[in-house]
């Protein structure tokens, strides 16, 4: 037992030493960062942090770097001593960490329910399916197991901001529903259920709304429950992304 | 052969003496002046391309740049000239090859903080252009070879003073103003003699100890109070008087070291253009704490007030109020909201706002409208004479704003705070049309997100601008009704030109990196 106190009193320092780094790291970057990445990391002039794999930052070491050497149009930080740039990074770190959480159903199970409920008809994962829909293959790495069970059960609770429904009539022709795909001030494009991109000019069209708390993906809610769920989730929760 | 001909018959190659760009209306053909003329107007008076044909324009070339594009160029005698960060060039108007180019190394350490590594334009006067660069060098080059004939230092860039404007070229002198309103500097106007590059006057934007507007900043909160300069101003020939909008103050969103009105930040300021000395002020956002600059292009013109033709001077202001002067004295002669606030109840008799109480950023964050990029920015208005309308590119959106401790480290940011996107989507915009003696809106264009781009109107009854989209388009001056709408392919945050190519009305934006020139 006694070789064991050591150990736990090292991972407690380490512990408390990362937390006052992080502390410390949130002050700068509320005053130094935030103004483009916003209080929280949600993003502004410059992109959203709190997610947690940042494109131009895949390691520890290419934020830290990132932050002191500056890219494009962000300015380096160094006037910042390394160990505040540590404490930066640790803090953009924690704000793209999902609390871990316990899973209880069975990951293996899961895939089959996943391939069995014909969700590659519309989703993507590791190549696999169809591209209708959001990609799945990093699923894990950005939802919470909580978020992807209400997902699963009523879709239309957890559409993202930029997601958008649509439904378009042109003046002539009949009405179109899909995703936004993009658009500008004088035109949109949508993509249907078939897979197939429609692109119109606004001022071509009878009528253009967003079907508000609608999506194309169908609620599960009666058809997938207890056991099969817990597994469908772990499968889902357990996609941390490309290889 | 022919053209060429013309061209010598009637001006030397890039000589364009002051006087011409006092009388750039009666050369329609040309660019001369970052805003077409000294009145900040941005108005061609070309009528070729109208609301009966602006569907028929097309691309006629497009030139690639290195970065980033946000250049106004100017126009001259067949040659465009247009610039980049610490970059220019000249080219062909009639096709866009190069003629010559000149660019200057940015140094390893210079950090641009708070803005892009961009440039907005040259100014040309007699046979030189100048321009300002990132690292704070203003630079005469010769126009016919693209080679340096002078260059004057404006600022150590190291504790964060920046050039991205187009100088201003009046009379004898060159005209820069500074970026670095996020670092803790102290703003300032610059006049250089345009022959020997020597500096002719400088305005300090916060006044030093013993100046008047000193006793509205505490202690030494003077000496990091911001008030950048980084709009090119304009200028009344007449009463040789130069009009230039002044940034916000530092620390950005910490006010409690510096309470009080904090002059001259977010004001307008008339200068003598002989002297750089101070004829009057006009402060839009007292002790602000939005970052909501007042750098904008002041607008010139003569209206009727109370059955009396004034001469006024009229800015759209990034607090969302527009506001008209009386340009000879700064009196406050009409103000309104354009674009929706909450943070003051309106503006008293004197133009000053009536602040809302609890709109300051906090710690736990204060929800205001408009967010810190304000109602409309560093693009252009246009102010069309025929119509009487002055055009602005609008951004509607809130920000929730918190305040920080600011800590001066020169050369590093010095905000003290900063702010989140308010929930509720993304912005929108819109193209607006305001009344210029009061600001009244007469019709509004509306924009799938909020714009980056100025505003562009000609006297064939048009306006041009340009989205975040990526979309350039034409609408009719009187109504908005969009006439035309070409996709470029890149984000526009730049101010649109009008010229002729033969003879034929031309009309060039900036998109992502690359520079389109249009026409029938």
């Amino acid at each position: 037992m006694r070789r064991w106190v050591p150990l736990i009193a090292l991972s407690a320092c380490a512990f408390g030493q990362a937390t006052a780094d992080s502390a410390a790291g949130r002050k700068i970057f509320e005053s130094q960062c935030a103004l483009c990445h916003g209080q929280t990391g949600g993003g502004g002039r410059g992109p959203a942090l709190n997610r947690p794999r940042l494109e131009k930052a895949p390691d520890d070491e290419a934020l830290r770097k990132l932050i002191a050497q500056g890219s494009g149009d962000m300015p380096g930080a160094w006037q910042l001593h390394p160990d505040e740039v540590s404490g930066v990074a640790a803090y953009v770190r924690s704000l793209g960490a999902l609390p871990p959480e316990p899973l209880r159903g069975d990951a293996e199970r899961g895939s089959r329910t996943y391939a069995a409920s014909g969700c590659p008809g519309c989703h993507m994962v590791a190549g696999q399916g169809a591209g209708f829909g959001p990609e799945l293959t990093g699923i894990g790495a950005r939802r919470s197991a909580a978020f992807l069970r209400q997902t699963i059960l009523k879709p239309a609770a957890t559409l993202a901001e930029e997601f958008q429904y649509i439904s378009a009539t042109p003046v002539t022709g009949s009405e179109v529903r899909g995703i936004r795909v993009n658009e500008d001030s004088f035109t949109i494009q949508l993509r249907d259920a078939g897979g197939s991109y429609h692109s119109f000019r606004k001022g071509e069209l009878r009528s253009l709304r967003r079907l508000e708390k609608e999506t194309p993906m169908p609620s599960y809610e009666g058809k997938i429950g207890g056991a099969a769920l817990d597994d469908l989730v772990a499968y889902l929760a357990g996609l941390k992304g490309k290889p | 052969m022919k053209w060429f001909a013309l061209l010598l018959c009637t001006h030397a190659w890039g000589q364009v003496p002051y006087d011409r760009i006092v009388n750039a209306a009666k050369e329609p053909g040309n660019w001369l002046t970052y805003s077409g003329n000294y009145q900040g107007h941005r108005f061609s008076p070309l009528r070729e391309i109208t609301s009966a044909n602006a569907g028929s324009l097309r691309v006629k070339w497009a030139y690639q740049m290195d970065s980033r594009a946000e250049v106004s160029p100017i126009v001259a005698d067949g040659v465009m000239y247009i610039t980049g960060p610490n970059t220019a060039a000249a080219l062909d108007v009639r096709t866009g090859r190069e003629l010559w180019t000149w660019s200057r190394p940015i140094p390893k350490d210079y950090q641009n903080i708070g803005f892009g590594r961009v440039n907005r334009g040259p100014a040309i006067l007699d046979g030189q252009i100048f321009v300002a660069t990132l690292d704070c060098y203003l630079v005469a080059l010769d126009a016919k070879s693209g080679l340096e004939r002078w260059s004057s230092k404006v600022e150590d860039y190291r504790p964060g003073y920046s050039m991205t404007l187009a100088p201003l070229a009046i009379r004898d002198k060159v005209l820069v103003g500074v970026s670095g309103g996020e670092t803790g500097i102290r703003g300032f106007v610059d006049a250089y003699d345009a022959k020997s590059g020597s500096r002719a006057w400088r305005f300090y934007t916060i006044p030093g100890p013993g100046e008047p507007g000193h006793d509205s900043w505490p202690g030494d909160s003077w000496k990091t109070g911001g008030g950048s300069t980084w709009v090119t101003g304009s200028y009344d020939a007449e009463t040789d008087l130069v009009y230039w909008g002044i940034g916000n103050p530092g620390p950005d969103w910490n006010p409690d070291s510096r309470r009080g009105d904090n002059l001259f930040t977010c004001s307008l300021v008339a200068l003598d253009g002989d002297t750089g000395k101070l004829k009057w002020h006009f402060q839009f956002t007292p002790n602000d704490s939005h970052d909501w600059d007042a750098t904008h292009v002041p607008v010139l013109f003569e209206a009727d007030v109370r059955g009396t033709r004034r001469k006024l001077v009229a800015v759209a202001n990034r607090n969302a109020f527009y506001y008209v002067l009386d340009r000879s004295s700064g009196e406050f002669i009409a103000g309104r909201p354009y674009a929706k606030q909450t943070w003051a109840k309106g503006l008293d008799d004197r133009g000053r706002p009536i602040v809302n109480p609890g709109t300051e950023p906090s710690e736990a964050g204060t929800l205001v409208w408009p967010n810190l990029n304000g109602a409309t920015v560093w693009f252009s208005p246009s102010y069309s004479p025929a119509e009487g309308l002055l055009y602005v590119a609008v951004r509607e959106s809130a920000s929730i704003y918190f305040k920080r401790k600011a800590e001066y480290k020169p050369g590093t940011f010095f905000a003290g705070g900063g702010e989140a996107q308010a929930p509720g989507g993304a912005p929108t915009g819109a193209i607006r049309a305001l009344e210029a003696a009061t600001g009244q809106v007469r019709w509004e264009f509306k924009m799938h997100t909020a714009p980056w781009a100025g505003v562009l109107s000609t006297a064939g009854g048009l306006v041009f601008s340009g989205s975040d989209e990526g979309n350039f388009f034409a609408l009719d001056a009187k109504t908005g009704k969009p006439l035309w709408d070409f996709q470029t392919g890149g984000r526009i945050a730049a101010n649109p030109i009008s010229f002729n190519v033969d003879g034929k009305q031309c009309v060039a934006i900036a998109a992502g990196r690359v520079l389109y020139v249009f026409s029938l």
